[in-house]
Order: structure tokens, then C-alpha cells, then sequence
């Protein structure tokens, strides 16, 4: 349920690092909480994100949720998919229901982050 | 500090099939098992069934029984002269304000059934109380009577095999008595899903086996609070506290077909028939808001302006897109006015839309 190759943070978005570029999305605590997500409201390739800024939203029926960037840096990508298919955020969060990729500022923020078994103690301690 | 908060009878079945739980008007409940959109379909498509225990019941009997409950509420009982029939109504205070909406059942002679909402259960039954007079009796059967949904369109089919053969289901807002499974019920052809189907009530000591028996037909699901808001948001049915309470009449809220004008004498009347000369100034519309999900209390808007707020707002499973339910001013509310919403950091654009949002479910089928 946790990728051990993934980087998570507190507010349930996981990263995955390849060179200077980091892909987020949510990660499968995040998406069940959520529920059936009905939009995903991504920014645009080329924007800023900072480290704890809200970089977009995910919505399901019942609740809306803001996206938290993990780490700071420029969009490079963001999954254009999303749009026509949120429910994809449920079925697939870690691979096809990716949400932005980010070339990083700083990698060492990257390693900061709570590594899969930190994340799962985390979890189990906020529930 | 945690709250416990009331269970019904059915607390131990939601949390065995893994449903969320939430407060609802002190209340623990199920908001939904398998998840709201699957849920919903379900309702849509074959059968959902929900718990609404938490509802309350009183039941009214005696010589004047008629007479003071035609003071009460704001419909008028002669509709359903019938024993076994059933209405729809709200009751008001002088002012026309919406205590709460119920629906009156007629389960006997000199004798009524009135389901009232969770949240307002002491509220009603204070007002109610004050209001009768001493020869006409009153019993709050919350506590020993469950309430279960059985909604979708194959509910009747599925009550039918439970009922056995020879049982005649009742008609639309028709109540009965049936045995499910040699469980006595009472039966009522009522429901808040647009979808034709059925409310059973029976004893709190029984609901755990009849909710288990309707389980374990493959096309029975359960279904929580979270379906039940969007099945009943795509009907336009309005829930108190969100699109009505005490500062609203039933005109404005688009209710006054439930105060008819050729009845009077009623707590409120005369403060409805002022709106009604007056004409009101504000009247709940429903909105189709294309980009978005449109929630309570976002600002509904006209050219920018601030015009209302929305009352009741969601995701239509069934449509795919956002609607609502908003309070503005009359004249714009006309269906196929442009409006806007404003969703958090972004304007959306809405349409005044007619309700029902979704037009032909199993139950429009039956009323055609």
C-alpha cells in the first residue's frame, strides 16, 4: 500500500524522485479518505511551487482537499489525463494517477521526507 | 474528549461491513460503505437500502386527533381521509417559519403517524405537544422503532418475495402492514431517492434480521448518508437545515404546494397568505453548475455580485456534474438565467434549472 521506493510527506502526497525531477501524486490513505474523486485541478507547466504551498485541489462527493507541494521547484508536467479520468487518482494513485512532476530545487528536500515504513507509523498514529 | 453519540439498532451491522461513520445530528451513522458513486448507481440501477433509525416517530391518536393536527401542519389531512394513505407536509410558526418538514401517515382510525427528522426530534415534539389539547393522545416511538430504506427499482420486487405471495404492495405514498420473514412491518410506498421503492419500520429488536435478510439478495446494497444527499439533490427534494429552517416559509422555499391556499386555520396560515399577496422575494431555484462542485454555503452570483448563497450543493453521480439548490432573488429565477458560483478561488458558471436534475428514474416511470 506504501511504495518503499517513495518519499511521502505529512500531508499524504508521496514523491518519487528520478534525476532532478520528483513526480507527486496522493498516496492510498490519501485517496481512500478522499473517496470517489470526481475533479483534480492541476497548475499549469512552468508555475513555481513551494515547499507546503497548496499547488491544487483533489474533489470527491462529499469533500474537497488542497494538494500541498512537498518540496519546491518549476512544473515540468502535469497529468493532463486527470481531467476526463479523476477517478483514476482511486483505482491507480501511485503509477497512472500521478498528478505533477517537478524538477526540484534541492534533491536533499526529496531525502528529507518520511521514507514508506515513517509514513506508516505516521498514519497510524493520526487515525 | 470523544463523543459517543446515539446508535441506532443497526450500529454493529454498518461497522461489520465497514461502512465510515459520522455525526450526524448526534447521531453515529454510516456515510457510506463501498463509496458514494457505487452507492448512488446502485439506488439508480437496483436496490439500496438505508438506515434512517435515527428519524423520529410519534404517533398521534384520539377523538380530535384530526382536528388538532389540521392546526399543526400546513397540508391538508382531508387528502388523505383514507386510512392508509400518506402526506407530505411541513408545519410552521406564526411568523410561516419552517419548523420541519415530515410526512403524516394515516394508520388508523382517529389515529397518525408522523416521522419527523433526526435533528429535530425534541424541537418537534415540544411544539407538537403545546399545540395539542389534552383529549388527543401522543407517543414518541423513536426509541423502539428502526426505519429502513428500501429503495431502487427492483425494491418492490424484492419486499415482494420477502412479503409472500398474496400481499399487496401498497400504492405510491400508500402505507401497510406486512410480514417480512414472519417479521410484522409496516410498509410504507415512501422514499427520498426518486426511485420507487418502500420504508419499512418494524421493531428496534427486529432491524438487525430483516436489515440482514434484504443483504442477502444479490442486488441489494447498503448504502449510507452520502448516497442518499446525492440521490435526493438530483430529485430537488429539499433537507431541512439546508434548503429550509426557521427563517424561511414554505413559498419561498418552492413548497406551497404542501400549504394549500384553500386551507386555513393552521399555525401560520395568515403569514403565508401575506408572502403569498406579496409575492416573495427570494425563491430556492435549482443550479446546474457545469465546471465544479457546488457546496453550502458558496456564493451564488449575478454579474459579480453576491446574490444569494447556496443552500444545498453536490457532484451528480448520474449527470456527471456539479448541481444545487440557492436561494435568490425572484427575479432571477427563472429557469435558464445565467448565474455564477463561486467555488473557493475560481467563478463557475450556472444555469437556473427546473428540478428534478435527473427526469426519468423508476419512479417516474410509475407516476406516468
Amino acid at each position: 500500500m506504501y511504495p518503499k521506493e517513495l518519499k511521502y510527506d505529512r500531508e499524504h502526497e508521496w514523491v518519487r524522485l528520478d534525476g532532478d525531477v520528483a513526480t507527486i501524486g496522493i498516496s492510498d490513505f490519501a485517496q481512500d479518505q478522499l473517496g470517489e474523486v470526481v475533479y483534480v485541478d492541476l497548475p499549469s507547466v512552468g508555475e513555481a511551487v513551494s515547499t507546503g504551498e497548496s499547488f491544487g485541489e483533489v474533489e470527491s462527493v462529499k469533500s474537497v482537499s488542497e494538494l500541498f507541494s512537498p518540496i519546491s521547484g518549476e512544473i515540468v508536467e502535469v497529468n493532463e489525463a486527470l481531467e476526463d479520468a479523476p477517478e483514476t487518482v482511486n483505482e491507480d494513485c501511485y503509477n497512472a494517477g500521478w498528478m505533477i512532476k517537478v524538477k526540484v530545487e534541492d534533491t536533499a528536500e526529496v531525502e528529507a521526507l518520511m521514507d514508506a515504513d515513517d509514513y506508516e507509523a505516521y498514519i497510524a498514529e493520526e487515525a | 474528549m470523544i463523543e459517543a453519540g446515539r446508535m441506532t439498532p443497526l450500529y454493529t451491522e454498518h461497522v461489520a461491513l465497514g461502512a465510515r461513520m459520522v455525526d450526524f445530528a448526534g447521531w453515529q451513522m454510516p456515510v457510506q460503505y463501498a463509496g458514494i458513486i457505487e452507492e448512488h448507481n446502485a439506488v439508480r440501477s437496483a436496490v439500496g437500502i438505508f438506515d434512517v433509525s435515527h428519524m423520529g416517530e410519534f404517533r398521534v391518536f384520539g377523538f380530535d386527533a384530526r382536528e388538532s393536527l389540521q392546526r399543526i401542519i400546513t397540508n391538508d389531512l382531508d387528502r388523505i381521509s383514507t386510512l392508509g394513505s400518506a402526506l407530505y407536509t411541513v408545519m410552521c410558526d406564526e411568523d410561516g417559519g419552517i419548523i420541519d418538514d415530515l410526512i403524516v401517515y394515516h394508520t388508523g382510525d382517529l389515529e397518525y403517524l408522523i416521522v419527523v427528522n433526526a435533528a429535530n426530534r425534541q424541537t418537534d415534539w415540544d411544539w407538537i405537544t403545546a399545540h395539542l389539547p389534552e383529549t388527543v393522545e401522543i407517543a414518541d416511538e423513536s426509541d423502539r422503532t428502526a426505519l429502513i430504506a428500501v429503495q431502487g427499482p427492483h425494491a418492490l420486487a424484492v419486499i415482494g418475495e420477502l412479503a409472500g405471495e398474496g400481499w399487496t404492495p401498497p400504492d405510491r405514498f400508500e402505507v401497510g402492514e406486512a410480514a417480512l420473514d414472519s417479521v410484522p412491518v409496516l410498509v410504507a410506498r415512501t422514499g427520498y431517492t426518486g426511485e420507487d421503492g418502500v420504508e419499512v419500520f418494524c421493531h428496534a429488536s427486529q432491524a438487525a434480521a430483516i436489515w440482514r435478510t434484504l443483504l442477502s439478495f444479490s442486488e441489494v446494497s447498503p448504502c449510507g448518508l452520502g448516497a442518499r444527499d446525492t440521490l435526493r439533490l438530483e430529485m430537488g427534494y429539499p433537507l431541512y437545515g439546508s434548503d429550509m429552517d426557521r427563517g424561511v416559509d414554505p413559498v419561498s422555499a418552492g413548497l406551497g404546494w404542501v400549504a394549500p391556499k384553500a386551507k386555513s386555520g393552521y399555525i401560520g396560515a395568515e403569514a403565508i397568505a401575506r408572502v403569498r399577496a406579496e409575492s416573495p422575494e427570494r425563491k430556492l431555484v435549482g443550479l446546474t453548475v457545469s465546471e465544479g462542485v457546488p457546496r453550502h454555503g458558496y456564493p451564488v452570483l449575478h454579474g459579480g455580485e453576491e446574490v444569494g448563497k447556496v443552500a444545498s450543493g453536490t457532484f451528480s453521480p448520474t449527470l456527471g456534474h456539479g448541481i444545487a439548490t440557492a436561494y435568490v432573488p425572484v427575479a432571477l429565477a427563472d429557469p435558464g438565467t445565467g448565474l455564477e458560483v463561486g467555488i473557493r478561488r475560481k467563478v463557475a458558471s450556472a444555469v437556473v434549472t427546473k428540478p428534478p436534475f435527473v427526469k426519468t428514474t423508476s419512479l417516474s416511470a410509475l407516476k406516468s
